[in-house]
């Protein structure tokens, strides 16, 4: 067993000694028997490091790692360059608190500041934080942001990735905020006539979050989407994928108030949904309201540069009661695994990604229409599609698991969202077209 | 520490001068010093009304925040925005960098002196 | 030190990817995006180079001495990044089927079957992602618990004066009230102005014990009980179970709901701050309204289900995976003797600090502390014009992490220690005699303590400056 615990049986007498008690159970006898633990913990005895891996790679082994990856949905494969790793797991990175004595934390503060300048750079904001959980939660309080004593209700686009607007719901719920979806057209992308006519009868719009691409992949109309926003008096919040805005328009050049998403796609692997990171970035006039941390420059009094957690006193420790969020961590190390990779790939790199990730997601729908499958997407789509065809969605998926193939998600009976990113091969996308092409033709996989 | 004359002193340490029915409120050179070096202030909007003693802003200073208490009932007629880009002012000159002015319906009853103002602070230490 | 904008050059990158074996796709001019994004450019070695320097001005547990207080920074143990870096783990996507993902599955009971065990409760969610997120999610349960049973009056959630202030801020979110119940003499809540604070609008109350001056509760059972007769349910923040785990169990105590840090108690990583996990646990009552989906065990094997009356999420997924594996791991490692054993060893090292320097710092609450313990520099200030800030800032020059400052807000000048279980006794008289020369040194040189420190890569920081005129991110300079 091992406990981590450095002093020995006399030492810790020795201490004891200096205390004043005889053994250091005694320093509990304050506490009421009712309370205590009356026999052992119901735990198993503690195991040897080797034991403990041991029974962790059996626990690994029943997850099937699917060398093939089509799906998305929210969570992405994309390819980590070693460097990223490398810096991570860096102990004094890893293991270190949160930097609120900055004399001796420059270091954390420092790789936070710039991974705000990074975020600001692809979005096009003015100011961002220091992350938050991650997207979905990120997209909650961004919303709840746009709130103030005259404006209340919250819009939401129907084509929105619905966890993320599960966990709106749940914070609006909690807080007793109005949230309005509008609806979806028929080519799965938002009804903006609906959001117009919606907008012009509520003097009390808060905002409208937009995601592009949208979760079916579909390129929205963000121009059309703000300039209604806007005359409407509410704020524009886009939610993105971080790898896209390398080559599509950013929510800034758009006009945007605010934008959020999900950073996983920078350098965070699947790891079974957690941990990921959410962005937030703003324009500069709502800098003020945003909740978590931010670092800030500055200089000492000798002039040198210094970075420092600033704007506190929007924070919790601070206002309690009357602190708009309660957010106390960031995502720190996934805030610097961010940074990491996007100064790994840079601009160019990253733009490569997306491209890369859009052909293959094109290549994969030509091949599974020529497969028997139909695009139901509705037009444009950045690197996810959906499809429709008369075998169970379901079929499909397993047949693609038996042949170590992770499919499209099935997205109803008949309907799958599929992805493509820039680790997916032609091989590989043969492959899954085959298969299909053999459920479609009545065939067994 | 400075107690212009002219003016009145609430308990929570603001200041008040009213003119044909306006208020012009501020933060007391007392209420600066104790707040420290202040780095934000959180104004009301016009049209705001308020209640004597009401809440009508708070004041950011690097790890504390202090709400401010209006001395009068009334409804907000304009706010000194030159104080959101340039909140030093107070801690400056305090008696120059009014807050809010106000349309009154009603003043605190308990409002003092410059003189009962000083000796009010002397018996709080 | 540069910054990473300030390194490489026009040109500068690596390549790491092969190229495009599909054809190019474009979209619509409307779409595309105009100018490049001003990300680094930056070669691989560059890289490397930039971030081995931020490290060297970065402090973790491994550096030295970190008692911070309410934090718990104990050792986080290297097996446990072994386990979280299984690519049986980390190439696994969350929505996998569920019968690929039963290592997963598996996990998540098997550390909840444990974590049942030291906190006395009878379901857990893993989904929330940090502290302050569970204590969000917790509160939510109290919420939806009150709206079933068709009970709108319940507004108010009780918080003794000492607590954290995510508590309160959490109970905003949920557009509560808060009612704040001041700390008696010693420290702990008072029982008559709980027992007037009580009422009918009463949704429950948020409580740590021990509480944030390390001091336990001894009343507790009476203050639980109290809530509970007025129709409220109990939160206890978790962030103190490292002095009790193993020996005391809050499911005991009258809790119906509460959060863990992994991060604290279970001795994952702080990251330079988080990522965490805030899982939440609560008793059978609540098992309905719990967020996300819960692991269920069946004979065929494990398959998840969204309780009946769920909350909702409050995060996309099922929560922070390879956090959770490293507490596995963690609690594996220590088992049915070694849990205890950590809270002892804990409170034991607490007192040894304690001792240490009762005779030159004001402990305001006598005796036996628990995990940590407050001081107070009050009469150093008084008499020298030396704060707690100044002491801290003095701890820098003397290669330790300064404890945590300024809380709770019911000591003056307070400082709150946490040696936590994993430092030496060696390691703690080193702290202690280093923060006694540094009292010393208030009386006889105040003037370098306001100035320290002294050693450090930078001297204190105009926080005035950055907080009125915040600048936020770096601005790239044209070069044309």
């Amino acid at each position: 067993m091992g406990d981590y615990i450095v002093n020995t049986a006399r030492e810790q007498q020795q201490m004891c000694q200096a205390i004043g008690v005889e053994k250091p159970s005694d320093l509990f006898n304050g506490l009421p028997e009712d309370v205590r633990l009356s026999g052992p913990l119901d735990l198993p005895a503690g195991k040897s490091e080797a034991e403990v891996l041991s029974l962790i790679e059996d626990m690994a082994d029943k997850n099937q790692i699917f060398r093939t990856c089509f799906r998305g949905a929210g969570a992405y494969r994309h390819y980590i360059p070693a460097i990223v790793r490398n810096v991570t797991a860096k102990d004094e990175f890893k293991t270190a608190y949160t930097p609120y004595q900055p004399e001796m934390s420059q270091g954390i503060l420092q790789s936070i500041f710039e991974y705000q300048t990074m975020i600001c750079e692809m979005t096009g904001m003015d100011v961002s934080n220091a992350s938050l959980y991650d997207g979905a939660s990120a997209a909650a309080e961004a919303v709840m942001m746009c709130r103030d004593r005259k404006r209340k209700t919250i819009y939401v686009s129907e084509s929105v990735n619905p966890r993320m607007r599960e966990v709106i719901m749940t914070y609006a719920t909690a807080a007793g905020a109005k949230v309005e979806t509008v609806a979806m057209g028929k080519d799965n992308t938002t009804d903006l006539e609906s959001l117009s006519a919606l907008l012009a009868e509520d003097k009390e719009a808060a905002c409208f979050l937009l995601q592009q691409p949208n979760y079916f992949g579909r390129l929205e109309e963000p121009a059309v989407a703000e300039k209604i926003v806007h005359e409407a008096g509410a704020k524009f919040i886009m939610a993105c994928d971080p790898i896209s805005l390398a080559v599509l328009k950013s929510p800034g050049a758009y006009g945007a108030d605010a934008a959020v998403g999900e950073g996983q796609p920078l350098g965070l692997p699947l790891g079974a949904g957690g941990p990921y990171i959410g962005f937030l970035a703003a324009k500069q006039d709502m800098m003020r309201k945003l909740p978590g941390r931010i670092v800030g420059e500055t200089t000492d009094h000798d002039g040198n540069r210094a970075y420092v957690l600033t704007l506190q006193a929007r924070e919790q420790h601070i206002r309690r009661e009357k602190a708009s969020s309660n957010v106390c961590s960031n995502e720190a190390l996934c805030a610097l695994t961010a940074s990491v990779y996007m100064a790994a790939m840079g601009a160019d790199g990253m733009a490569q990604v997306a491209n890369m990730s859009v052909s293959a997601a094109h290549a994969l729908r030509d091949a599974l229409v020529a497969a028997g499958m139909e695009d139901v997407t509705g037009g444009e789509f950045f690197n996810e599609f959906v499809t429709e065809s008369k075998v169970p969605a379901k079929e499909i998926e397993q047949a693609c698991m038996k042949e170590g193939i992770l499919s499209g998600l099935p997205v109803g009976d008949d309907r799958m969202l599929w992805c493509a990113t820039e680790v997916n091969t032609p091989a590989e996308v043969e492959r899954v077209a085959g298969i299909v092409k053999k459920l479609m033709e009545g065939g067994a996989a | 520490m400075n107690f212009p004359k002219e003016l009145k002193y609430s308990k929570t340490h603001e200041w008040l001068k009213v003119e044909d029915g306006v208020a012009v409120i501020g933060l007391t050179d007392f209420a600066q010093d104790e707040l420290g070096d202040i780095v934000f202030i959180n104004l009301p909007e016009e049209g705001d009304e308020f209640g004597v003693d009401d809440v009508f802003a708070d004041v950011e200073s690097v790890k504390a925040v202090s709400d401010i208490n209006t001395p009068v009932a009334g409804s907000v007629t304009e706010v000194n925005e030159e104080l959101l880009d340039a909140p030093e002012k107070i801690n400056e000159a305090p008696y120059e960098a009014w807050l809010v002015k106000m349309e009154v319906s009603e003043e605190a009853d308990d409002l003092m002196s410059a003189e009962e103002y000083e000796a009010f602070i002397e018996s709080e230490k | 030190m540069k910054l990473i904008f300030e390194r490489g050059g026009e040109g500068h990158r690596s390549d790491f990817l092969p190229e495009n074996a599909f054809p190019a796709v474009s979209f619509e001019e409307r779409f595309q995006r105009e100018d490049k994004p001003a990300l680094p450019e930056v070669n691989e070695v560059e890289i490397a180079q930039h971030y081995t320097q931020l490290a060297k001005q970065a402090f973790g547990v491994s550096n030295g001495m970190y008692p911070l207080g309410s934090c718990t920074m104990k050792y986080n143990p290297k097996v446990n990044e072994e386990a979280a870096s299984l690519k049986g783990f980390t190439e696994i996507h969350p929505l996998q089927p569920a019968k690929t993902m039963q290592g997963v599955a598996e996990m998540y009971a098997t550390l909840e079957k444990y974590l049942l065990a030291i906190t006395g409760m009878d379901h857990v969610t893993f989904q929330p992602a940090a502290g302050a997120h569970g204590e969000f999610t917790g509160l939510q349960l109290i919420q939806a618990y009150h709206r079933d049973r068709g009970d709108e009056k319940r507004t108010k959630i009780i918080v003794p004066d000492s607590a954290h202030g995510t508590n309160p801020a959490s109970a905003t979110m949920c557009g509560y009230q808060i009612v704040n119940v001041p700390s008696n003499e010693k420290g702990g809540v008072d029982i008559a102005l709980l027992k007037e604070a009580v009422g009918e609008d009463t949704a429950g109350l948020m409580l740590t014990n021990p509480n944030t001056l390390g001091i336990f509760d001894e009343n507790i059972e009476e203050i639980t009980a109290i809530v509970h007769e007025a129709g409220g349910l109990c939160y206890y923040d978790g962030a103190n179970l490292n002095a009790v785990m193993g020996i005391a169990r809050p499911g005991d105590m009258g809790f119906d709901v509460m959060h863990m840090n992994l991060h604290k108690t279970f001795s994952t990583p702080h990251g330079g701050g988080g990522p965490g996990s805030g899982p939440v646990a609560c008793k059978d009552f609540l098992k309905e309204f719990l967020p996300g989906r819960q692991v269920v065990c069946e004979e065929k094997g494990y398959s998840f289900a969204r309780p009946e009356k769920t909350i909702g999420s409050v995060t996309a997924f099922d929560g922070n995976a390879l956090v959770v594996l490293r507490a596995l791991a963690y609690v594996l490692t220590l088992g049915k003797e070694g849990i205890p054993q950590a809270a002892e060893n804990a409170v034991l090292n607490a007192n040894y600090m304690r001792v240490g320097l009762q005779d030159v710092m004001d402990v305001p609450y006598e005796g036996p502390c628990m995990h940590e313990f407050v001081a107070s520099a009050k009469t150093i200030k008084k008499e020298t014009g030396v704060a707690a800030l100044d002491i801290a800032k003095g701890m820098i020059d003397c290669d330790m992490h300064p404890p945590t400052i300024y809380f709770p807000l019911i000591v003056d000048e307070a400082m709150m220690f946490e040696p936590t279980e994993t430092e030496s006794k060696a390691s703690i008289d080193r702290a202690v005699e280093a923060i006694r020369g540094i009292c010393k040194k208030a009386y006889e040189d105040p003037e370098e303590l306001h100035g320290a420190p002294h050693h450090a890569p930078i001297g204190r920081p105009d926080e005035v400056t950055a907080a009125r005129h915040p600048v936020v991110r770096f601005e790239v300079k044209e070069e044309e």
